[in-house]
């Protein structure tokens, strides 16, 4: 090893990155503008969908109840609602998206309800459409509201009191610490998200740095220099980390900024009602980044040094085996879902960290994250991650040497 | 100096079994001197010149190159070789002037020899114009002269031109061939691989005739002209690889 060449070679390759715009793009643009985008662009759709669907009035059918003028008089009176005509075909409508929902009033409902028997009232919705399930929440409501109110009247006609019926009431209170509440909710998005930058970051220049390189005819004159392979190899490699640690460290900068603004802009945690709260948990999960624990934060870089170690080392390897740009896509492509999998089951809820776990690459990082933002510390784990996510990076680097070293990969015909 | 002894490159190939790309080729090429290997395409010049220049490991034999041997101390041989091909392009993101700097920082050069080394260098090669412009939009002949100042930076005492003039206008082409002429004139030893007949007669002080990975003859053009009694080197040519009929039939190989 030659530090001078490594450095003269790392430093050419920075200059020549830094004027290449694919990489450009990768490392710089997509980290940076990636969440403000995901934040702010799907976060306001989203809520503005979801605010529009809650103020429009719901267009409600209702089937028969001629013999109960109050009830539907009722309804009709409500705000939220828009009684249509009833028509036979109500099914079809509704699933056409012309009648959001259909009332079914039982013959006889208000004489029922007065003699003390019980009644079924129908309520027709199509299920996972949004207006529709709103809809039937809103007309639900009125019912239940309706048959509270008659519970009331019969039993102060028996001159019994409403309290019998609620003997006590239930209130919950939360104890945990806000920073692992905060740790708990990004937690698991958190690690996926660097993982992925790391990989997609480490991309291009790899394939650029190799196959690019062979394909433009400059693989042979660098090797025509008295730096040997080695050195070669180490300078590109660097490079290549530097791509990938600078697109994690730009989207972290980025993600942390806009959810700063995002609190702003949003107000702080949303605190909307039912089906806003996907998305404006994500903007809560943003407001809470200042309260992760910011050892978490540092134990989260340790672990990722050496995976983006392993995955410049490989992506370089694997790319310098094509003989263009464009074949080294096609074998580097798919590995993105390869390297989503393991990110994907850390995320999910109960996958939980054990020593067999601890050996998987990517998996285990995922896992080890997620405990250490919400301020676990498992240490022996910690451990056993580290030291295997360092072997398997020595591993990837060797491998990428031998390959430099190889005749029939470096002048493949 | 260049002194090959019994090289040998074999290549396994999945379809056609085991390629004896050089088979056991030895020559000699002295300082001040430019020995020409003239071979039609696939006859093994190029593996030659990239076994010469440490890019390739012999299967078999050796090579020295001013003193060491491409086997043992590959990398002191490419410190004294300058290696010009088709195949060793540029940097197309990088100026004439990065480029060239960068092959001396890869020589070990310090910064001000480099300075010094390709000012006379954009001098002599009137590069001057375009030292400053990026590689990706130069000329064949700009190309070509940016090659010929890296090949030249670390003042090499071997140089390797794998056929220099493949495709070049025919301005450009000529001032390569001064360029290559120039080199020895300075004591540099030179090899220079072509297939076209009449460079080897204008340049060449050696020639070589290289066939299906052998050296079939070598010798002075005086010398080849009086052994194949020809006076034209095309028809030395075909009478040393063996006729038209055997020319034909390694081509279609």
């Amino acid at each position: 090893m030659n530090w001078n060449n490594i450095v003269t070679i790392y430093l050419k390759e920075l200059k020549d990155s830094l004027r290449d715009r694919r990489t450009l793009i990768s490392m710089i643009v997509v980290p940076t503008l990636i969440m403000p985008v995901i934040m702010f662009g799907v976060g306001t759709i989203m809520t503005k969908i979801v605010k529009q669907a809650q103020s429009e009035t719901v267009s409600v059918m209702v089937l028969g109840g001629a013999d109960s003028p109050a009830v539907v008089a009722a309804l009709k009176g409500e705000k939220k609602f828009r009684i249509v005509p009833a028509a036979p075909d109500y099914q079809q409508l509704i699933s056409d998206k012309k009648v959001r929902v259909a009332v079914e009033i039982p013959a006889g409902f208000e004489a029922a309800l007065t003699a003390g028997d019980t009644q079924t009232v129908s309520l027709y919705y199509y299920e996972g459409e949004l207006k529709s399930g709103f809809g039937v929440k809103a007309v639900q409501e009125f019912f239940t509201t309706l048959r509270d109110k008659t519970i009331e009247e019969r039993l102060t006609k028996r001159g019994i009191a409403a309290a019998v019926i609620k003997p006590f009431v239930v209130r919950k209170q939360n104890v945990a610490p806000p920073e692992k509440v905060g740790g708990n909710a990004i937690g698991g998005f958190i690690p996926y998200l660097i993982i992925i930058l790391c990989f997609t970051g480490a991309m291009y220049p790899a394939m650029d740095l190799t196959a690019g390189e062979k394909e433009r005819g400059t693989m042979e004159t660098l090797l025509c220099s008295p730096v040997r392979r080695i050195n070669i190899v180490l300078g590109k490699f660097l490079m290549v980390l530097t791509a990938s640690l600078t697109t994690v460290l730009l989207s972290i900068l980025s993600m942390g900024l806009s959810a700063a603004i995002g609190v702003m802009y949003f107000g702080g945690p949303a605190t909307s009602p039912s089906a806003t709260q996907a998305m404006a948990g994500k903007a809560a999960e943003g407001g809470s980044i200042p309260l992760i624990d910011p050892m978490g934060l540092i134990g989260v870089a340790a672990l990722v040094l050496p995976v983006a170690v392993f995955f410049a080392a490989g992506l370089l390897t694997i790319s310098l085996f094509a003989k263009s740009y464009k074949e080294a896509q096609s074998y580097v492509s798919p590995l993105i879902i390869v390297v989503i999998m393991p990110a994907v089951i850390g995320m999910l809820p109960g996958v939980e960290l054990n020593a067999k776990l601890a050996l998987v690459p990517i998996l285990n990082l995922s896992l080890v994250c997620k405990e250490m933002l919400s301020g676990v510390w498992h240490w022996n784990y910690i451990a056993l991650i580290f030291g295997s996510s360092c072997l398997y990076a020595a591993i990837a680097l060797s491998l990428a040497v031998k390959m430099f070293n190889r005749e029939d990969v470096m002048f493949r015909a | 100096m260049i002194e090959a002894h019994n090289l040998t490159k074999t290549f396994k190939d999945k379809k056609r079994g085991v390629i004896t790309a050089v088979n056991d080729i030895s020559f000699t090429c002295r300082p001040g001197q430019i020995y020409g290997l003239l071979g039609a395409n696939g006859a093994g010049k190029t593996t030659t010149l990239r076994l010469l220049a440490t890019l390739l490991q012999p299967t078999s034999g050796t090579a020295k190159l001013a003193g060491y041997d491409v086997s043992a101390d590959a990398d002191k041989v490419r410190a004294n070789v300058g290696f010009l091909a088709a195949s060793t392009a540029l940097y197309g993101r990088l100026t004439a002037r990065e480029m060239i700097s960068y092959f001396g920082r890869l020589n070990g050069l310090n910064e001000a020899d480099i300075t010094a080394r390709l000012g006379r260098l954009a001098d002599e090669l009137d590069m001057r114009e375009f030292l400053d412009r990026r590689c990706e939009k130069f000329s064949t002949g700009m190309k070509q002269k940016t090659s010929i100042a890296r090949t030249l930076i670390h003042d090499p005492a071997v140089m390797i031109f794998d056929e220099p003039t493949l495709g070049l206008d025919v301005m450009t082409a000529r001032s390569i061939v001064k360029f290559v002429r120039e080199c020895r004139n300075r004591g540099k030893t030179v090899i220079y691989s072509t297939h076209v007949m009449s460079e080897v007669e204008k340049i060449c002080d050696v020639i070589g005739i290289i066939h299906n990975g052998r050296l079939v003859t070598e010798g002075t053009l005086a010398e080849l002209q009086q052994r194949f009694g020809e006076q034209e080197m095309e028809e030395i040519f075909v009478k040393a690889v063996g006729g038209e009929a055997a020319l034909a039939a390694a081509l279609k190989n």
